[in-house]
């Protein structure tokens, strides 16, 4: 009987193009993302006289550099942005690659774009030059991010070299308490293994909590697998997955759909498969999740405290973590629910898809953000903005004192010019709470749609269940 | 691709775990083109002052370690962003070699796309050479990737594996797209076979 195999390894193997003597992998890409910062990619190209060798597969959307108060290119802050935007648009118009521009309706941040549009599908190498890329496992691909020179040699010969990594299965058992979602189940995950956790390993997320979460669910798990140093995320394809990706544009149709899913089925894990580490994690355990220092892992319960770093053993650690709470303006043993936020900001390639609107409009419903606090509501792709809109959620947003905005990567890494100010505090959905992330001085705690609604409401960290008024 | 062999340079000790790409370099000088250089960015909010006066107590600021072509890391140098930018700086800044216990995967290949070598030792290994770097200032390590040795201070010589591959590449200096290109009846013959 042939050895059992993984996901990953049954995608891994059928994309080798050769396999060197000293044992990188020359792999195919079936689909690479592209965005606005794709300029010096492009560069390396122009400079030895090369084009875009597959430019069918390369799929592309400004999504770094471009406003959210807007769609209007005069809107891009300053020349330098506005290059790397038209650079895009020029690079992709000029090498026959499909963009999907500022007032597309198709726009949005490239992780949310290709699931969307059904550019992402099961058993797919997907790439793009960003570490968020892992996002696009959750539908059952391989999918990881590249530098800006491997972005160019893909460009060029539609294949990478790699090195086969590790495979980590991380096992979630159990039901999910209510109102607990995929974001705090990866805070949580990434809080028990460390950055550091899973580094130089794929991980596939099983398990009885995995297959009843929903597909953006999963997205918003898979995206994260990298704050634990992960290559890659992935979840095996089923009929979620099937249904959340059928009839989408770029999805197969009629026959070609049967017989796609027929071959997806055959990629999940088989019994008996090895991998070379096991996590195990207790979904009902799980609360609403919230950072409270400069590390994704550093993440607790939004009903703790903030942890006692003085009994940290080890000192240069305790050092660390003593100058994050510096950092933060936090002493140990305050409570979350205590502390005070400035910015909240609801969207990002982790939480800027329908859901995540739907369940911060939730707690939002009659609600209104309290005095002081500047809160942003960002859709992460124009059509999750129109669906929002055809289902009144914008209402409830602007009615609660939200911006509506439109879709961008936005305040998660802040280069488009939306950015917190120093000293500033920000509940945030997105995925990196270090040091400047959202600018100079900036502080970031990274918290579920639900619970940045509830906190954006009481002015300070709340647990969506119990929020009064 | 610049060519690395060997390295005889003044090695810079950095203790912090964890250290991300952000760190090496903030989000806000990412949208600079390669040839304006990222010297002047790396490590922008460690190594300087927000009115733009350098921090005393920042290692690179510190007499003894001006030179420094080698950071002495601790564990998961480099997580965090795919930004090359971060390679980018650490280059233009002078920075030939990285040792750590572990890095983040994307900085780790993208720094062979760049001339510049990361090395792995064991972590008691790498505090060991911490430590030198940080105690006896001044003094050179020395690096042969053909041997696939450091050796710190002390004359000791430390062995380190790294990707058979990349080291070829590296010591070549061979452009990895010009190599990829030789493979071209591959990559179609794969396609034609789809």
């Amino acid at each position: 009987m042939a050895r059992p195999l993984t996901l990953f390894e049954k995608i891994w193997v059928p994309h080798e193009v050769h396999r060197d003597e000293d044992g990188q992998s020359l792999l195919y890409v079936d689909r690479h993302f592209i965005h606005d910062g794709s300029r010096t990619a492009y560069k390396q190209l122009a400079d030895r006289g090369l084009g875009v060798r597959r430019p069918d597969l390369t799929f592309a959307s400004p999504d770094h550099y471009v406003p959210t108060t807007s769609r209007d290119f005069a809107d891009v802050d300053g020349e330098d942005r506005k290059d790397m935007v038209s650079s895009l648009t020029r690079n992709t118009a000029a090498s026959g690659v499909t963009e999907y521009g500022l007032t597309d309706d198709r726009h949005g941040i490239v992780h949310v774009m290709g699931p969307e549009q059904g550019l992402s599908l099961p058993g797919m190498l997907i790439l793009c030059g960003d570490s968020h890329t892992s996002t696009h496992g959750a539908v059952g691909a391989l999918a990881f991010g590249i530098g800006a020179s491997e972005v160019a040699h893909v460009l060029a010969t539609q294949a990478l070299w790699q090195r086969k990594p590790k495979t980590m299965r991380v096992m979630i058992e159990g039901e999910l308490a209510e109102g607990v979602s995929g974001k705090d189940v990866v805070l949580a995950l990434v809080a028990q293994i460390g950055v550091n956790g899973a580094t130089g390993h794929v991980i596939e997320y099983a398990g009885s909590t995995m297959e009843a979460l929903s597909v953006e669910g999963r997205l918003t798990i898979c995206n994260m697998s990298i704050e634990a140093g992960a290559r890659a995320g992935m979840v095996a394809p089923d009929e979620a997955t099937f249904a959340y990706l059928k009839d989408r544009p770029h999805a197969p149709k009629g026959e070609e759909w049967d017989a796609a899913v027929a071959r997806w089925r055959g990629l999940a894990t088989d019994p008996g498969a090895i991998f070379d580490r096991e996590v195990f994690l207790d979904a009902a355990a799980i609360e609403p999740m919230v950072t409270w220092g400069n590390r994704p892992s550093e993440a607790v319960p939004v009903t703790a405290a903030v942890p006692d770093v003085a009994s940290v053993e080890d000192p240069a650690q305790r050092r660390v973590l003593q100058a994050a709470l510096d950092y933060m303006g936090l002493k140990a043993g305050m409570r979350l629910t205590d502390v005070p936020v400035d910015y909240v900001f609801i969207g990002s390639c982790t939480n800027g898809r329908i859901e995540d609107f739907r369940a911060a409009a939730s707690v939002l419903l009659g609600r209104h953000v309290a005095p002081g606090v500047k809160a942003i509501a960002v859709p992460g792709s124009g059509l999750v903005r129109l669906q929002a809109e055809a289902e009144g959620l914008d209402r409830i947003f602007i009615e609660a004192g939200f911006e509506w905005r439109y879709s961008g990567c936005s305040m998660c890494l802040a280069v488009n010019g939306d950015t917190v100010p120093a000293g500033k505090r920000s509940a945030s959905t997105s995925n990196r709470n270090f040091v400047g992330r959202q600018g100079p001085e900036a502080r970031t705690h990274l918290v579920s749609p639900a619970t940045a609604a509830a906190t954006a409401i009481a002015g300070r960290f709340a647990d969506h269940r119990t929020l009064g008024g | 691709m610049a060519k690395f062999e060997t390295l005889v340079a003044i090695a810079a000790p950095m203790e912090q775990r964890d250290i991300n790409t952000d760190a090496v370099i903030p989000g806000r000088f990412l949208r600079r083109k390669r040839e304006e250089g990222f010297g002047d960015c790396l490590f922008r909010d460690l190594r300087f002052h927000e009115d733009g006066s350098e921090n005393d107590a920042f290692v690179l600021n510190q007499p003894a370690f001006r030179d420094a072509k080698v950071i002495v890391a601790n564990e998961n140098f480099g997580c965090g962003s795919s930004r090359e930018s971060a390679v980018f700086a650490l280059h233009d800044y002078g920075i030939r070699c990285v040792i750590a216990p572990s890095f983040g995967d994307i900085f780790h290949n993208n720094c062979f796309k760049n001339g510049l070598l990361p090395i792995v030792l064991p972590e008691a290994e790498v505090a060991e050479l911490r430590a030198q770097a940080g105690t006896m200032q001044g003094a050179p390590f020395a690096i042969d990737l053909a041997a696939q040795t450091v050796t710190g201070v002390d004359g000791v010589i430390r062995r380190f594996e790294v990707d058979p591959f990349r080291k070829r590449l590296l010591l070549q200096g061979m452009d990895e797209i010009d190599f990829t290109l030789g493979f071209e009846d591959k990559i179609a013959a794969f396609e034609a076979a789809r």
